[in-house]
């Protein structure tokens, strides 16, 4: 007992602003725990993006950036090519990760910049109030698909783990979940095992996590969870798309 | 003569709502009117609030630090506002959610409580039109037809509820005369 | 005129646009302006129009860019961080002298700031965001009413001068509610493109192939390019400007001078001081490029009064402008706050009496 219970070092002793049944919560304090296990809170540097954890530094007790709009991974690159020994992660939602910042994370990806990023997939905008995203379901109602998404007009959603696993340069690329509890041992693994990676200096590394936003979804916690499962995970297969050992 | 009126609840109580269906009847009546929502990146089930401005004359500044009335449809609410509302103005607290009350002698204080009376109606989701109903009735601001029209038109889309909203809005009616002027 | 309705300002700017003759939508979503997004998501399908969502305000800019070099009308909408990534693609409309309509619902900055209401964008807009020697006609409306008809007109000056143009609102004009008419009269055809768009020459009676760019190597023919931008702005420097002069008939002690959102307030606290028995006139720019220089310099030397002072959202930006049409000869002031709280009639009565 006890253990369990306890606040990773890493993680803030603060409320979040995040909704009932929200998964940023859960994914935040994964990436606190891997942080105080592998020792490196002080000298690690988180980068917000602008999404609904932008507020995410009030949340973490290291060191924070807060970027603009999708350009967390070219402000990560920076930090890594001037202080290779900080530990960076990026913290991304799907707007700002796969829509603005795509040329951002493809790049900082394909250089093979090592640090890491953490890429949260809810299928929505959070923050603006449920539009459209890259990662939007066909046929998924958001405030900008009245209808539905369109995927003669809006295309299909963007499998991101599978795009960067196309990159021909080394990398860590996985997929993972939160949604419940049997899901979160295996994702926090993947987590430590992307941080791992850039401890020993050795590549880029991606972690898709694939959550739930109720509020915009206008579910229930409980629906959203069922939603995802058989919606989401459908479409978005777990699993780990690419290691740097492969290409090796 | 310019009335101000702030509605405040959390998130999910129709607030918007019944300030834009004050504001739509105002119009209708050939008043001045604007409406003003708290908007940021609270839709995360925290509180919720708008203005409405009524005038007879071009209403100049929207903003409005103290209101002629408030409603105030949690306990939350009446704690931020209370001590805002002019004197004179009508103050409806939501009884049911709320045990406090203003404390202030100068205002007309109303304690409805307007959820308990939707429950009883059926929808714990026409608190805020059986507030509306209260309020309208309490502070004469516009004429009650035109707040039944401007339910009828807001519901428009979902005539199934129309029945519903109006006998809600008569509750509140009822309520505000019930209790005596303080 | 058709009949009044209870609108936000966001959802009215669209519809507007739509009354206006403009079918063609693309942006990329912010607040405080999602909701026309999210408006035109709707309505757009029903009249046949076009929406895209696209995938960033950089793409968005260039979307209207080649959708207006292709002749059709197109705007946008966005607020300050977004503007500041369709900055580039400003320029690159103005050198290629193409006509978009661009409108800007301000929230606090710089960087990520705030999403309360602001007039911190007035030097990106009115001096330009973008590199390059080029002038946007903007438009500040105070009320949902006046921001449909800018947005109405818009489309017809963006294509009288062929270039970008800016309908500069805050969050408070996006948000609030008020009852509004779309003025059929406003309703305009697209003008003939023929002669510059690219609309595709078999479609075309002369025959003759369009181009649409904005390089010029020859640094003759690009000085040329730009004295003919130039004499595009001088004419709005006769011809567009507009504002309002709010009690300056009779005597007044003090000017204010100020737009959108804040000079409603101004408005209110003329009212109040008026009660008191103290005068204060204002002149209201209705476009802040072309800046209403005349009007302001005359209602500043008036006999009588003291003081100009510059209320504006901001830490100060509109006043430049200000001191420069009154030429140092009354003393010129400034007011403002930009953290999103909008400052109260009491305050500006405060600030006025001090200033007298
Ligand atoms: C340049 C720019 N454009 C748009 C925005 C508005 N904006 C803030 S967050 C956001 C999208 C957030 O969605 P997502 O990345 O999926 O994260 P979530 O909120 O769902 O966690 C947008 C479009 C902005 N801040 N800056
Ligand atoms: S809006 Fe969605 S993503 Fe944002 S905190 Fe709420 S549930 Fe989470």
């Amino acid at each position: 007992m006890g253990k369990a219970f306890t606040k990773p070092e890493a993680l803030a002793d603060a409320h979040t602003h995040y909704c009932p049944g929200c998964t940023h919560g859960v994914i935040h304090r994964l990436v606190a725990e891997v942080i105080d296990e592998l020792g490196i809170r002080g000298r690690t540097v988180g980068i917000a993006p602008v999404g609904c954890a932008v507020l995410a530094y009030n949340y973490f007790t290291f060191d924070f950036q807060e970027a603009a709009h999708g350009r967390a991974p070219a402000m990560a690159t920076g930090i890594k090519r001037v202080r290779p020994d900080l530990m960076v992660f990026t913290y991304q939602g799907d707007g700002d990760l796969a829509s603005i910042g795509m040329g951002e994370i493809i790049h900082a990806a394909n250089r093979g910049e090592k640090f890491t990023t953490i890429f949260v997939n809810n299928a929505v905008y959070g923050m603006t109030g449920g539009q459209m995203a890259p990662t939007t379901m066909p046929g998924q109602r958001t405030t900008t698909s009245p209808a539905g998404r369109n995927v003669e007009e809006a295309g299909m959603p963007i499998q991101m783990a599978e795009l960067l696993a196309t990159l021909q340069t080394p990398g860590y690329v996985t997929r993972q979940t939160v949604i419940k509890p049997r899901y979160i041992t295996r994702a926090k693994k993947a987590i430590k095992k992307a941080f791992e990676y850039q401890v020993a200096g050795k590549c880029f590394s991606f972690v898709e996590v694939v959550s739930t936003c109720p509020t915009n979804w206008g579910m229930t916690p409980l629906e959203a969870v069922k939603w995802s499962e058989e919606t989401l995970l459908a479409y978005y297969k777990l699993g780990e798309y690419k290691t740097p050992e492969q290409e090796a | 003569m310019q009335h101000e009126v702030m509605f405040a609840g959390f998130g999910g109580q129709g607030i918007l709502m019944i300030g834009k269906i004050l504001a739509h009847a105002a119009m209708e009546a050939g008043r001045e009117v604007a409406w003003i929502p708290s908007y940021g990146p609270e839709m995360r089930g925290g509180t919720a609030y708008c203005q409405v401005v009524v005038s007879d004359r071009p209403i100049g500044s929207p903003i409005i630090k103290s209101p002629r009335h408030l409603v105030a449809m949690n306990r939350p609410s009446l704690e931020k506002f209370a001590n805002a509302v002019k004197p004179g103005g009508v103050i409806l607290i939501n009884s049911s959610l709320c045990p406090d009350r203003s404390g202030r002698t100068d205002v007309d204080e109303l304690a409805a409580p307007v959820t308990d009376l939707a429950k009883e109606l059926g929808s714990v989701r026409a608190a805020n039109i059986v507030a509306l109903g209260a309020f309208v009735a309490r502070s004469g601001i516009v004429d009650f037809e035109l707040i039944r029209e401007a339910v009828k038109e807001e519901f428009a889309q979902k005539a199934k509820l129309i029945p519903l909203e109006m006998k809600a809005l008569d509750a509140g009616r009822a309520e505000a005369g019930k209790k005596q002027r303080t | 005129m058709g009949k009044k309705v209870l609108m936000k300002g966001n959802e009215a700017i669209g519809e507007a646009a739509i009354r206006a003759g403009c079918l063609n939508y693309f942006a990329y979503p912010i607040t405080p302006q999602s909701e026309v997004a999210e408006y035109l998501a709707k309505r757009m399908p029903e009249v046949g129009g076009v929406f895209v969502q696209g995938e960033s305000e950089v793409a968005v800019g260039y979307m209207l860019f080649g959708a207006s070099a292709a002749g059709a009308r197109v705007f946008t909408t966005s607020s300050s961080p977004g503007v500041s990534l369709m900055s580039e693609a400003i320029s690159y409309i103005a050198g290629a002298q193409c006509p978009c309509v661009f409108v800007n619902i301000i929230r606090g900055g710089p960087g990520l700031g705030g999403i309360l209401p602001s007039q911190g964008d007035y030097f990106q807009s009115v001096k330009g965001g973008g590199h390059g020697d080029y002038r946007m006609l903007v438009m500040a409306p105070a009320s949902v009413q006046e921001a449909v008809e800018m947005m109405m007109v818009a489309f017809p000056l963006a294509e009288k001068y062929r270039g970008p143009i800016m309908i500069l609102g805050d969050g408070l004009i996006g948000q609030m509610m008020e009852p509004v008419e779309f003025p059929d009269d406003l309703a305009t055809d697209p003008s003939d493109k023929d002669d510059w768009a690219t609309n595709g020459m078999e479609n075309r009676k002369s025959g003759s192939r369009n181009l649409v760019k904005s390089l010029y190597l020859d640094p003759e023919q690009l000085n040329d390019h730009n004295l003919l931008l130039k004499s595009k702005y001088d004419q709005m420097k006769k011809e567009e400007i507009r504002y309002e002069a709010y009690n300056t008939d009779g005597d007044y002690v003090s000017l204010i001078v100020s737009y959108g959102t804040m000079s409603r307030v101004c408005k209110t606290a003329i009212d109040n001081l008026k009660e008191e028995g103290v005068e204060v006139g204002m002149i209201r720019p209705q476009t802040l490029f072309p800046f209403p220089d005349a009007a302001i310099r005359d209602a500043a030397v008036k006999p009588g009064c003291k003081t100009v002072v510059s209320i504006e959202m901001s830490m100060g930006q509109m006043v430049e402008d200000v001191e420069r049409c009154v030429q140092g000869r009354r003393p010129v002031g400034w007011y403002g706050k930009c953290g999103g709280d909008v400052p109260t009639p009491e305050e500006i009565m405060q600030v006025i009496k001090e200033g007298i």
